[in-house]
């Protein structure tokens, strides 16, 4: 792979070397995919661009983009160390389901909002150990382990909603509200939520050894081991990270429509929090971690589903559009596909002055 | 030995007193789909409670969502013998061969909310049900009523390819057609949650440069629209007042919002059904035996003004 490269460098002219070496920036990729996006979607909607300012805030699509990015973004952040340690967590979806639950519970016990908010963390917190102690403990599977929590976890939530009767799941809160919906210096008020976990996790990930364990054991747990890393501390650890995130995601969600609803409360971000890993350029074999890529990915799939909506196509075929974009930025990511491109094109280059 | 014969002589005798005193009743076994959202709860409830009150012994089951679990009920009904057996099917396909067995065992059966699909329509007696297009006619013409017949609509759908999506919307447009002046302009799925509905009129709002020249929102579930509200609100807008708001369910937050003012109607999906659903079974059972293959339950549209 690599004489491939160095020969084409070495043959052309500068410009060309410098394209070709940008085009190894792991970041280039997803990059010029949230770019093709952001330019469709300037054709769909001229508006898209324009941010005003309505009531004393910002106020766009683009704005849109980033804020209903956040909850996933959160939950992808998390799941990024995860899958750093060869894991994964399924969970993530019930984790939202059950602190949804938990909020509405507590206030409608009428507990003080940090209260409130300190038992929806602590239970998230809860799940993050149980998939933890399975994965690191009792060595199962992480797949299994966490599948276990996916299922019985909209359940859990549904019993937790029956001790305050259930019929009407539904609240109001300024604290929440402010933390979910309001406005923080013209911004929305999430997306410092958002940025203080990035912040806390590129400072653990990229500044302590924590990170380079997570790596190490994801790479190969066996070698860890013997380098004298405690593996399962560390996958422990990721677990908990992992509740923790999908625990603040599912502040955000429930905040914003001030309601539990265990059903369909964070249905599958789960699947668009691997993707957005994925697209960051992680491993699901594990050994990597990019928090900022991650964080990409995410935008990239919201910056997608606000194009969906925008755009006007029948509903019918949102799943297949997303699936067909998120196919394309999936192979522009692969060396192999665009390995094959470059070759398949350099007969026809040879000609051009 | 002999006292311990005497003992089970009498247990045995006890349990026929107590079969008979049961058997004088109307036993009707109820399988239901499940408890997922507000309005199937509130409908197992009202069977429940309209069972006492007719004096109906009813035997309830849960499926919990899945075909399987619906399927062993029944049969478990079939065997029990009971007197009729009322099905909420959790899908339209496989219903041929225990429908059979029930006609086989000489046992009626209704089916409530939703359709089956079978080849042999004589299998069951009657489907008693809501019309769900109706409710999307009955909001089209409120619509057409309160916009005189001109109104650029956004519509929240429900989820793409459910019954209730499908119908609310060939009912809604049925009703919009006679009106050269309506139209949707805008038309996505919010997934009948709350969630779903704000992301989807977030991205209409910015879509139409803050709902510009739209004269009404139409959801196919009252969710969708609560969180539509929620949209607008934080968009600056004024729900119900910028913006027509229509929607179907008429669900406990609804009317809150009804009386707030910030929406404007909603059809009513009663969930109190089984006054409607046991008459047509007690009826069926003493000798009426030519209902239509669709008994109807009606539907209501409540405004503003009927909830103050």
């Amino acid at each position: 792979m690599s004489r491939e490269h160095t020969n084409s460098v070495g043959l052309t002219a500068y410009p060309r070397a410098v394209l070709v070496r940008l085009a190894e920036k792991r970041a280039v990729w997803p990059l010029l995919a949230l770019a093709l996006i952001l330019v469709v979607d300037g054709f769909i909607s001229p508006e898209f661009f324009s941010i005003r300012i309505v009531e004393g805030h910002l106020f766009g699509s683009l704005v849109d983009v980033v804020y209903r990015s956040m909850p996933t973004a959160v939950v992808a952040l998390g799941m990024a160390v995860v899958i750093g340690t060869k894991g994964i967590d399924l969970s993530v979806g019930a984790v939202i389901a059950i602190c949804g639950a938990m909020i509405t519970w507590r206030l409608h016990m009428g507990d003080p909002p940090l209260i409130v908010l300190g038992a929806a963390l602590a239970a998230a917190l809860l799940c993050g150990l149980w998939n933890g102690l399975l994965v690191a403990l009792l060595d199962i599977q992480p797949i299994v382990a966490t599948l276990i929590l996916m299922v019985s976890g909209r359940g859990i939530a549904q019993m937790i909603n029956l001790l305050y009767g259930g019929t009407d799941p539904s609240f109001s809160s300024d604290f929440f509200a402010a933390i979910s919906t309001g406005h923080l210096a013209m911004l929305p008020s999430r997306l410092f939520v958002g940025a203080g976990i990035f912040a806390l996790l590129w400072l653990l990930m990229r500044r302590t050894a924590f990170g380079l364990f997570v790596e190490a054991v994801g790479g190969n747990a066996a070698a860890a081991d013997l380098a004298g890393i405690d593996a399962k501390m560390i996958k422990l650890a990721a677990y908990l990270v992992s509740g923790l995130c999908a625990g603040l995601a599912g502040v955000v969600i429930t905040a914003d429509t001030h309601t539990s609803d265990p059903v369909s409360a964070g249905l599958y971000i789960e699947l668009d929090a691997i993707l957005a890993v994925v697209i960051g350029g992680g491993s699901l074999a594990g050994g990597r971690v990019y928090l900022g890529l991650t964080l990409l990915g995410a935008l990239i799939i919201q910056s997608l589903t606000t194009s969906i909506l925008m755009s006007g196509v029948p509903p019918e075929y949102n799943l297949v559009v997303k699936a067909l974009v998120v196919l394309i930025v999936l192979l522009l990511q692969s060396h192999k596909f665009r390995a094959r491109i470059r070759r398949s094109a350099r007969p026809a280059g040879k000609h051009l002055p | 030995m002999r006292s311990r014969n005497w003992l089970s002589g009498i247990v045995l005798g006890a349990g026929m007193v107590f079969a008979a005193s049961a058997a004088s009743a109307v036993t009707i076994g109820f399988s239901q789909v499940g408890d997922e959202g507000d309005w199937r709860p509130a409908f197992s409830k009202d069977m429940q409670d309209e069972a006492k009150k007719e004096g109906i012994d009813l035997k309830f089951a849960d499926a919990q969502g899945k075909e399987e679990n619906q399927l062993k009920a029944v049969r478990a009904f079939i065997a029990q013998r009971v007197d009729a057996i009322i099905i909420a099917p959790v899908v339209v396909t496989g219903w041929d061969q225990v429908l059979k067995e029930a006609k086989a065992a000489n046992i009626p059966v209704f089916l409530a909310d939703r359709d089956v699909d079978v080849a042999d329509k004589s299998l069951y007696v009657t489907r008693i049900s809501a019309d769900f297009n109706l409710e999307g006619r009955l909001a089209g013409a409120w619509l057409a009523a309160a916009s005189k017949g001109r109104c650029n609509i956004v519509e929240l759908q429900g989820t793409t390819g459910s019954a209730p999506a499908i119908e609310r919307k060939k009912g809604f447009e049925s009703v919009i057609a006679l009106f050269p002046d309506m139209k949707i302009v805008k038309s996505q799925s919010g997934d009948f949650t709350t969630d779903g509905g704000k992301k989807v009129m977030e991205a209409f709002i910015k879509a139409t440069d803050g709902l510009k020249g739209i004269c009404a929102s139409f959801a196919h579930n009252d969710n969708m629209q609560l969180g539509a509200i929620q949209a607008m609100k934080e968009a600056g807008l004024h729900p119900g007042k910028d913006v027509l708001m229509v929607s179907v369910d008429y669900v406990p937050a609804m009317v809150t919002e009804l009386k707030a003012g910030d929406a404007n109607a909603s059809v009513e999906l009663r969930s109190a059904i089984g006054k409607y659903i046991y008459p047509v079974v007690l009826e069926y059972l003493k000798g009426k035996k030519d209902w239509p293959k669709w008994v109807k339950i009606p539907s209501d549209v409540h405004t503003a003004a009927d909830v103050k």
